[in-house]
């Protein structure tokens, strides 16, 4: 509920304001200059999903299992909304 | 280029400016040093902040970046891919100063130049990364670095590091020693070591490689430890702190160090040397009698002066290391903090990442990452995130680290310079 809650308020306000506790990090690795997956105006329901299975390790990944751990899901929610925001 | 004449008039165009008129109309943030803390608090304030004046004092045309420096000494890389500049950083608006700051007043807010002019400001941020503690280490003077170089800031002193194992013959021994902490880039020293062993191994196979090293326990130990003994048994050898690896004395005349229990002779020698926060921060007073800046976890203000943001490797943050990647983690944080506390509001708790590649051999790459909160006045790793790759991780993973390696070079130059 709280996810659906939070993707619905991002949606209506339409703008990435300033970043959420940790966002402003992810960009050393998945900037604009990045040929890693671009993380900007993605949809933030299939970002979480990704979160999430990293945080399970149903996902495999080489250094995000390791850095999800460090944030709630209310914190992982935020930060994909946001990240969906940007342009 | 932009024309250093050009710059230095911009600044007295600013300088020119009524005081009382610039601070109705908008806030002016002086930002000292361009490195990866530096360049990017400028740019990401005036993403923040459209309004705000961004001044960013740096004494260099040009940064030459240490990550990958390593790769350099190592001869797999050239220096000119080290190489970056501020004109993309002043196309977006900021001021950039080609000059030395030289004193900074916190009670007036202001910077003397060594160009002989002032900077007012509203809020400074001072990013000044390492100096070298000459002299902290007995025989290790600025003149002795002609011998046996540092190579701990990219430039000058890489190249002489890679001239100097080129010249050596077959059968040498390098010798490199390794400081206590706190310094800039932990996983360095072994990085170095592992590179230089590898280009040993294929160019001067009967040479040994001596790490000396006044601590026992360092970054991604076990994970550098057990690629050392699978790819350079009998040519890399590390003495430990327990074990007399302390250097406590250098002699650039017989190229020697001198331990408690032992001299060694260095065909080529590298002393990585105690070092302490760039000069400016002391004369600033952000920096504590550690010769590091103690700094609010939250907005990295400083705890000595009010009105001073430290971020980088100057600062104390904590159980964050001296990276590039948390520079740059430092300064994003630093800067929404600075924009939320020049608009009159509240900057929120943070939290930052820290991710640290180090290479060890050809299609060999480790790393070790970690999340950050303010606790109790510090910035405190979060329990059950972060730590090194995994001891066991096959082959592949290995080679995947070695590529992000590369990957996140591009990623943060860009993001600071681009």
């Amino acid at each position: 509920m709280k996810v659906r809650a939070a993707l619905a308020a991002a949606v209506l306000l339409g703008a990435a304001g300033p970043p959420p506790i940790g966002a402003s990090s992810c960009s050393g690795c998945h900037g604009s200059a990045s040929p890693l997956p671009a993380l900007a105006g993605r949809n933030p329901s299939e970002l979480v999903a990704i979160l999430e299975g990293y945080r399970a390790g149903t996902r495999p990944s080489t250094v995000m299992g390791r850095i999800v751990r460090g944030f709630s899901q209310d914190e992982t929610v935020a930060i994909a909304t946001w990240l969906a925001a940007e342009q | 280029m932009i024309a250093r004449r050009g710059l230095i008039a911009g600044a007295g165009a600013l300088l020119g400016k009524p005081l009382v008129a610039r601070a109705q109309a908008q806030a002016r943030v002086v930002v000292i040093g361009g490195g990866f803390a530096g360049a990017t608090a400028a740019r990401f304030l005036q993403r923040a902040n459209r309004q705000l004046d961004i001044v960013l004092v740096e004494t260099n045309a040009g940064y030459l970046a240490c990550p990958l420096s390593n790769e350099v000494i190592a001869g797999e890389r050239a220096i000119a891919a080290q190489r970056f500049d501020y004109r993309a950083i002043a196309a977006a608006g900021v001021l950039v100063v080609q000059a030395e700051a030289t004193a900074v007043d916190p009670v007036a807010r202001k910077v003397a130049l060594n160009t002989g002019g002032t900077l007012s400001y509203d809020r400074l941020i001072l990013a000044p990364g390492i100096d070298i503690a000459w002299g902290a280490l007995p025989g290790y003077d600025e003149a002795a670095s002609d011998v046996l170089p540092h190579a701990w800031k990219a430039g000058a002193q890489t190249l002489l590091l890679r001239k100097q194992l080129e010249s050596m013959e077959d059968g040498g021994v390098v010798v490199i020693s390794a400081p206590a902490n706190p310094y800039r880039c932990p996983p360095g020293p072994y990085e170095r070591a592992s590179l230089i062993a590898a280009w040993l191994a294929k160019h001067r196979p009967r040479s040994k490689l001596l790490l000396l090293d006044a601590k026992d326990a360092f970054s991604k130990q076990k994970l550098f430890e057990a690629a050392w003994a699978r790819f350079y048994p009998g040519l890399l050898e590390r003495v430990s702190l327990s074990d007399g690896g302390k250097v406590t004395s250098v002699n650039p005349a017989s190229r020697t160090f001198t331990t408690d229990f032992d001299t060694h002779r260095a065909d080529v020698g590298n002393v990585v040397p105690p070092q302490h926060a760039g000069r400016i921060a002391a004369l600033a007073g952000v920096a504590d009698r550690t010769g590091w800046c103690p700094v609010d976890p939250a907005t990295f203000e400083s705890k000595l002066q009010p009105g001073v943001h430290v971020i980088g490797d100057a600062a104390i943050a904590g159980a964050m290391p001296k990276s590039a990647f948390a520079a740059n983690a430092q300064a994003k944080v630093c800067a929404d903090a600075v924009a939320t506390l020049l608009a009159g509001g509240t900057p929120v708790e943070p939290k930052l990442i820290n991710v640290c590649y180090s290479r060890v051999a050809p299609n060999y790459g480790i790393s070790v990452a970690g999340v950050y909160r303010p606790l109790n006045g510090q910035l405190t790793e979060i329990p059950g995130a972060g730590g090194p790759s995994p001891l066991d991780a096959p082959d592949a993973q290995r080679a995947q680290e070695a590529e992000y390696a590369n990957v996140w070079f591009r990623t943060i130059t860009g993001e600071t310079f681009g």
